[in-house]
Formats: C-alpha cells, sequence, structure tokens
C-alpha cells in the first residue's frame, strides 16, 4: 500500500464508534438486535416488489463506520436492481451478529475473510489469501455461503513512523530485528492474544515486543501513542486513512504473519443469483485504495454512510436509476 | 450458573495471580489508582465544600457545577483526556478525580450544615475564632458526613477504574478489556467480581471509618436520647 506522506489534516474524534461499541457490548448476551418490532431504519419505500417476489432483504453491518459503508454499498446496489432492503446497521461484533445471520434474521453482511475464518476454525493453517477463501467456503454452517471476496482488505497491521523507519531503515516486520531497542506496541488488548500478536512476532520474525493496550481498535488514541513515542509500533486497519495522514509506515508482512482480510460478503439462501450478482458487482471495483478513500470521506467530511456510498457508486458507474 | 462457576475457577487458579500481569498485581494497581483519585479529589473538593459550608456562600454555584460534573460521561472524558495527554495514567485518573469530586464536595458542606447552628453560635459567643470554629468544631462534626461523601466516591471511582486499561494504564479493566474482545468471559466476570470484591472492601473500611469518626460526645448523647 501507498505510505506517501501528505499533508496532516487533524482527525475529527471519532471516538464514539468505541464508546458505541463498548455501550452496545455491555448489553450484549440479552439483546436481540432484530427483536421487538424490527423498526426499520431504511428508506427504500420505492421499490416494493424487487426480482425475488417482494421478498426483503435484510443487511447488516457490524459496529464499525467502515463496515457499514460496505453494507451500505450493497444496499444501494440492490436497490437499484429492484431488491427491497432492510437496514440493520451497527450491530456490536461476530459474537452478537453472526447467530442472527446463522438463524436467517440478517441475509447480507460484509464480513472479513482471515477473522471470519478464524471465528469458525481457530486453528487453521491458511495463510495466504486463497487459502483463507478456500478455508472460508468449507468452515461456513450449512445455509451461508460466501461470495467472491472483493481484493479490498481491511486488515491488522504493523505502522512506525516515518523517522522510525528512516532512522532503522525498516520496510518490513523482519527489518525490526535490527532495531535493537525494546519495541512497545499499541493495539487492543486481544492483539496479545492474537496468533500474529507478540509471540507469532516472535516466531516468525524473531522480533519481541510487549504490547501497551490501548482499547480504540487502532484510532485516534492509539494514533497519538505512537506519534508522541510512547510506543514505537501501533497496530492500525490497514485500511485506515489516518495511516496516511500521519505519514505512518506500515511495515510489509512477507512470511504472511497477519492473515488476509479480504471483504467478503456472506450472504444467506434468500439471495439469489441476481442478488449476488449486484453484490459482486460492487466488490470487484472496490480495492484497498477505494476503500480508504471511503472511509477517508466518512471520516474527515463525517459524510454519513448513505451518501459516501451513493457518491461512490455513481462515481463507478455502477447506478442505472 | 456454568458461567459463574468458570469465574470462579478462574479466579481459583493460582498461576493466573502471580506475574506482572497477575490479578495480584492488577488489584493492587487498581486499589492505587481508586485511591489516589480520592487523595486527589478529597484535596480538591473538601477545602471548597468546608468553605461553601462554613460561609454558606456560593452553594448554589457549587451544587450545579457538580451536578453537572456528574453527568459526564467518564468513558468519554478518558477519551478526550487521552487525546489530550496522551496514553498512560494521567488521562484517566484525570477522570476520574471528575467523576469523585461531586462526592466528595457534597460530604464537605452538608457536613457543615447539617451542625447545630446553635453549637457554632455558641462557640462564637464563647471567644472562638473563625479558624477554632472551623477546625474544633465543624471539621469533627461534619466528618461522618464528608467520609460518607468519600465512600460513596470510593464506589464509584473502583467501579469505573476498570476504563483505565482503555487507555493502556493497566488495573483490573485489563481483564475485562482482554476478554471480552477474546471471548473469555471466565476472565470477564472473574475479573468483575474482584471489582466487586474490592468495593465490598472499601465500604467495610469506610463505613468503619464513619463510625469511629464520631465524636465521642456526639455517641454519649446519642445514647442518652435513645435512651
Amino acid at each position: 500500500m501507498s505510505t506517501t506522506p501528505r499533508t496532516v489534516i487533524s482527525r475529527p474524534l471519532f471516538a464514539g464508534v468505541g464508546l458505541a461499541a463498548l455501550l452496545a457490548l455491555s448489553a450484549c448476551g440479552s439483546s436481540d438486535p432484530l427483536g421487538g418490532g424490527s423498526s426499520s431504519p431504511a428508506g427504500d419505500t420505492g421499490t416494493a416488489s424487487g426480482p425475488a417476489e417482494g421478498q426483503t432483504l435484510v443487511i447488516g453491518s457490524q459496529q464499525y463506520y467502515s463496515n457499514e459503508i460496505i453494507a451500505e454499498l450493497y444496499a444501494q446496489a440492490l436497490e437499484d436492481e429492484g431488491y427491497t432492503v432492510d437496514r440493520q446497521y451497527q450491530i456490536g461484533q461476530r459474537e452478537v451478529y453472526l447467530p442472527e445471520v446463522e438463524s436467517g434474521a440478517i441475509d447480507v453482511f460484509p464480513e472479513y475473510s482471515g477473522n471470519l475464518l478464524q471465528y469458525y476454525d481457530k486453528d487453521t493453517e491458511a495463510a495466504s489469501a486463497e487459502e483463507v477463501n478456500t478455508a472460508l467456503t468449507e468452515a461456513l454452517p450449512e445455509g451461508l455461503s460466501a461470495l467472491e471476496p472483493a481484493e479490498a482488505t481491511d486488515q491488522d497491521s504493523y505502522n512506525v513512523t516515518q523517522e522510525f523507519a528512516d532512522e532503522h531503515g525498516l520496510s518490513s516486520l523482519a527489518d525490526l530485528s535490527t532495531v535493537g531497542s525494546a519495541l512497545k506496541v499499541a493495539a487492543n488488548s486481544e492483539f496479545e492474544a492474537r496468533p500474529y500478536g507478540p509471540q507469532g512476532l516472535s516466531e516468525t520474525y524473531g522480533v519481541d515486543v510487549t504490547v501497551v493496550p490501548v482499547e480504540d481498535s487502532g484510532g485516534p488514541l492509539t494514533v497519538k501513542a505512537l506519534t508522541d513515542g510512547d510506543v514505537q509500533l501501533a497496530d492500525i486497519y490497514s485500511a485506515d486513512p489516518s495511516i496516511e495522514t500521519n505519514g505512518f509506515v506500515t511495515l510489509e508482512d512477507p512470511e504472511n504473519l497477519i492473515l488476509p482480510q479480504n471483504i467478503t460478503p456472506i450472504v444467506s439462501d434468500k439471495v439469489d443469483p441476481g442478488a449476488a450478482a449486484a453484490i459482486e458487482e460492487v466488490n470487484a471495483l472496490l480495492t484497498t485504495e477505494e476503500l480508504i478513500s471511503l472511509n477517508r470521506t466518512s471520516v474527515e467530511d463525517q459524510a454519513a454512510s448513505k451518501d459516501v456510498a451513493r457518491t461512490w457508486l455513481e462515481e463507478q458507474g455502477l447506478l442505472e436509476g | 450458573m456454568n458461567q459463574l462457576l468458570e469465574a470462579f475457577a478462574w479466579i481459583s487458579e493460582p498461576s493466573n495471580w502471580t506475574g506482572p500481569s497477575g490479578i495480584l498485581a492488577r488489584s493492587g494497581e487498581h486499589l492505587g489508582y481508586t485511591l489516589l483519585t480520592l487523595l486527589i479529589a478529597a484535596a480538591i473538593a473538601v477545602p471548597i465544600g468546608w468553605w461553601v459550608g462554613h460561609t454558606g456562600r456560593g452553594r448554589g454555584l457549587t451544587v450545579a457545577l457538580s451536578g453537572a460534573a456528574r453527568a459526564l460521561p467518564t468513558l468519554g472524558l478518558v477519551t478526550l483526556m487521552g487525546l489530550l495527554l496522551g496514553i498512560g495514567l494521567i488521562a484517566p485518573l484525570t477522570a476520574f478525580v471528575v467523576l469523585a469530586i461531586p462526592s466528595v464536595l457534597a460530604g464537605a458542606y452538608a457536613g457543615f450544615e447539617a451542625i447545630d447552628r446553635g453549637v457554632v453560635n455558641a462557640a462564637r459567643a464563647q471567644g472562638f475564632t473563625e479558624s477554632q470554629i472551623l477546625w474544633r468544631i465543624e471539621a469533627p462534626l461534619g466528618l461522618p458526613l464528608l467520609i460518607g461523601g468519600l465512600r460513596s466516591a470510593a464506589l464509584q471511582v473502583v467501579a469505573t477504574a476498570t476504563l483505565a486499561a482503555y487507555v493502556g494504564a493497566g488495573g483490573l479493566g485489563r481483564y475485562l478489556f482482554l476478554g471480552l474482545k477474546t471471548q473469555d468471559y471466565a476472565m470477564m466476570l472473574g475479573s468483575s467480581l474482584i471489582v466487586v470484591a474490592l468495593a465490598i472492601l472499601l465500604e467495610l473500611a469506610f463505613s468503619a471509618a464513619a463510625w469511629l469518626s464520631v465524636p465521642t460526645g456526639v455517641k454519649v448523647a446519642r445514647r442518652g436520647a435513645a435512651a
């Protein structure tokens, strides 16, 4: 990915995302996001009967702004094809929404291939994007299938500041072994337990790091820890525009330590070939660069997912109506 | 029930207690943050509360300000402070102090207000200076309510100190976040139970302190009234 430093733009506080996630999670276990009257926030009254004879496709998204944008891309593409869509966005994390997807309450969900695979198969040995996709097809439960993944990935990545990279001549994780001093990495606390965390880094690249837990998923607090020099490394999602904004250098991962996280739509049996084709058409144009620019529009212009998605789909010529 | 059993199993596993990120170390950090917060909050709120209680001035403003401070969401404050001050202990500590001040402040001035004005006036009539009235009459008589304020602040802070882990400062919140993100609910529930145990411990300590803080004369008078 390109890591050219550009003009530094101060990032708005979307730490609220983390906050909201926490609040939602505190209610997890008992809450059924689809229960209780299902008041749909959808503005989809125009197309009453789609090709699937009036059947409504429910689209969900994680409690992650970027995921909601992708869900909205699928939703508008489907509506454009004449399908009726019910939007159920911002549903916690996997433990909360996957049971809903499995039960058939949600029909379309944008997922991340590697993490989804690890949810179903903790000890998976798949490493490359292709291996992950193959393994995922086998690991998915009955009634669910994965559509063609996008080229775009949004995955954990080890980042350093430009100065630190220049000082030590770093471009890959393997180069870290030459730094010599103690290395600290800012990341969510679960990073410690992940296969690509400190243990994996030590086994694969012979580099020892300690984790400084900062719980905003690579958000502004993590970025600040890195720019302040409190840590030398930060785990930031690769599609996060803050990497480019701050001129961070993402260290390459030649040994595939970090599982690829290609954007992969998970769909139920209710999604017919026509709907699948509409979603895959979007996916085919979704590269990591495009995803970063979508995220940037959302974060920096504070634009709603609906508007971000519509503008992009129009630019790509995916909307007919 | 199964979850609860697993949580107890997590707590009773000896290897979970030792080491730099063991339960002992984390509980020590957690209790340390709580006590440090109370100390700072008391250093700020007690003089203000006593001044308000002694002079009777600025009461409306103090009540309004501390009431407003109670409404601040602490996680938001932790994040905001973290963005201003960077990760580490200072940011969450500031947020916890803001959380603790209203209760301590209320305890301090309510303690003074609850004193029979006749007692204060009698002292003044006998030639007590204002500072003697403050230290010999109002402070001791107001102490039980002040300790009550500290007690309720301690309860809030010990529960909220889990947020220190949000910005890398440790404490028992480490287990909560780690358990949440790795689906280790035994760890989450287990560490929550330890927070509860710390809260009970603090409650017991403060209720003992509150009982001890009632001046002997007041106890005697109360006993006399009851008899």
